[in-house]
């Protein structure tokens, strides 16, 4: 009988990573957001970057972004071992030492923050620097198991890819990459405590301090209600103040109000399983949309209209 | 560790797999480098 190689368990001390695990490493999902913001920040920009410097500048944001995933995945191994969600990780699962992905994360950190420094600006290298550092200092290794509070400050981690886009280009940050920087701080809590509410089992058990799991579902709800208030309003500042055209702020309205139908129906809900939790697993995707839809939409209204 | 010499072939066929896979992809990646810093040197090349 054929024997699959992947189910073949290795014997101990020896590597059976493969280059997916390395991959998996970077947490390639959430590298997919963080490119797309720097992205539409270096589009949007005033000024010009020649392409290939362009590119070197996204990659290099999205090799610090997967850095700081892979050394997030390396202090966290413990909990991902614990969470139905995480256990298959490289780590958890034993395939990547632990070793290997700090060294792994270190070099990546490294090697991005240089070239970047090299190759496109120093002001850019510096704020990636410190968006890698905030999200393992500060966000993995202080707030996560210390805070229920932690989403809400560790996401300025993840709103830090549209100042170093911007950077990239224009060697300073003006006000409309801070907009940029404030519309996913302020989305990153509904987005995660939605996420957060349905796996709160699996939170409880690692012993995280998630809203849903200190505070409770009720709690939460209101939390979700009042940040995406806040983002909606937040969001078309832009182009009250005209920073942005209408294409727009047409957008971001329409966006704006699904986005709120969505966070009234998770206020709404009492469910306390997570099979009853269709509204919280809607607004989890939805805000996926939103940011990826205004996002787009700063570039498209840039385009068209100047 | 255990002595490669005792893994049973099924791991040793594992283990040879996952290395090649490992070392291509790594052969792809300071490949992709290289071309990378070329580029690099001649678009700040051209610039200055």
């Amino acid at each position: 009988m054929a024997v699959s190689i992947s189910t073949v368990a290795a014997p101990e001390g020896v590597s059976f990573a493969d280059w997916r695990d390395y991959y998996a490493l970077l947490k390639p999902r959430v590298m997919s957001l963080v490119v797309f913001s720097s992205a539409c920040a270096l589009w949007t920009a005033p000024g010009h970057l020649n392409g290939f410097l362009a590119f070197v500048a996204i990659l290099c944001v999205a090799v610090g972004a997967g850095a700081a995933g892979a050394l997030n995945q390396w202090y966290e191994a413990d909990i991902d071992a614990l969470m139905k969600r995480t256990a298959d990780r490289p780590l958890p699962a034993g395939r990547i030492s632990s070793g290997e992905a700090l060294a792994f994360g270190v070099a990546l950190a490294v090697g991005s923050v240089a070239v970047m420094g090299l190759a496109v600006g120093w002001l850019a290298a510096l704020i990636l620097a410190g968006s890698i550092l905030f999200y393992v200092v500060i966000y993995t290794v202080w707030l996560k198991r210390r805070t229920p509070q932690n989403i809400v400050v560790g996401g300025a981690a993840g709103a830090f890819p549209p100042l170093i886009g911007w950077a990239a280009v224009t060697g300073d940050v003006s006000a409309l990459p801070w907009f940029m920087f404030a519309i996913i701080f302020l989305w990153t809590p509904p987005h995660f405590w939605s996420l957060a509410l349905f796996m709160e089992a699996d939170y409880s058990k690692a012993g995280v301090p998630m809203l849903p799991v200190t505070d409770g579902a009720a709690a939460t709800r209101r939390q979700i209600l009042l940040y995406s208030l806040v983002l909606v309003v937040v969001s078309i500042v832009p182009w009250a103040l005209g920073l942005a055209g209408w294409i727009y702020g047409t957008t971001t309205a329409v966006l704006g109000g699904l986005f709120m139908v969505h966070a009234v129906g998770v206020y709404r809900n009492r469910a306390t399983v997570a099979a009853d939790m269709g509204p919280e697993k809607r607004l989890f995707k939805f805000s996926l949309l939103y940011l990826f839809m205004l996002f787009a939409a700063l570039v498209v209204d840039h385009l068209a209209l100047t | 560790m255990i002595d490669p010499r005792n893994w049973t072939p099924a791991q040793t066929a594992a283990f040879m797999a996952k290395r090649r896979s490992r070392n291509l992809a790594l052969g792809l990646v300071l490949g992709a480098l290289v071309l990378l810093f070329f580029g690099i040197t001649i678009v700040r090349m051209v610039k200055l």
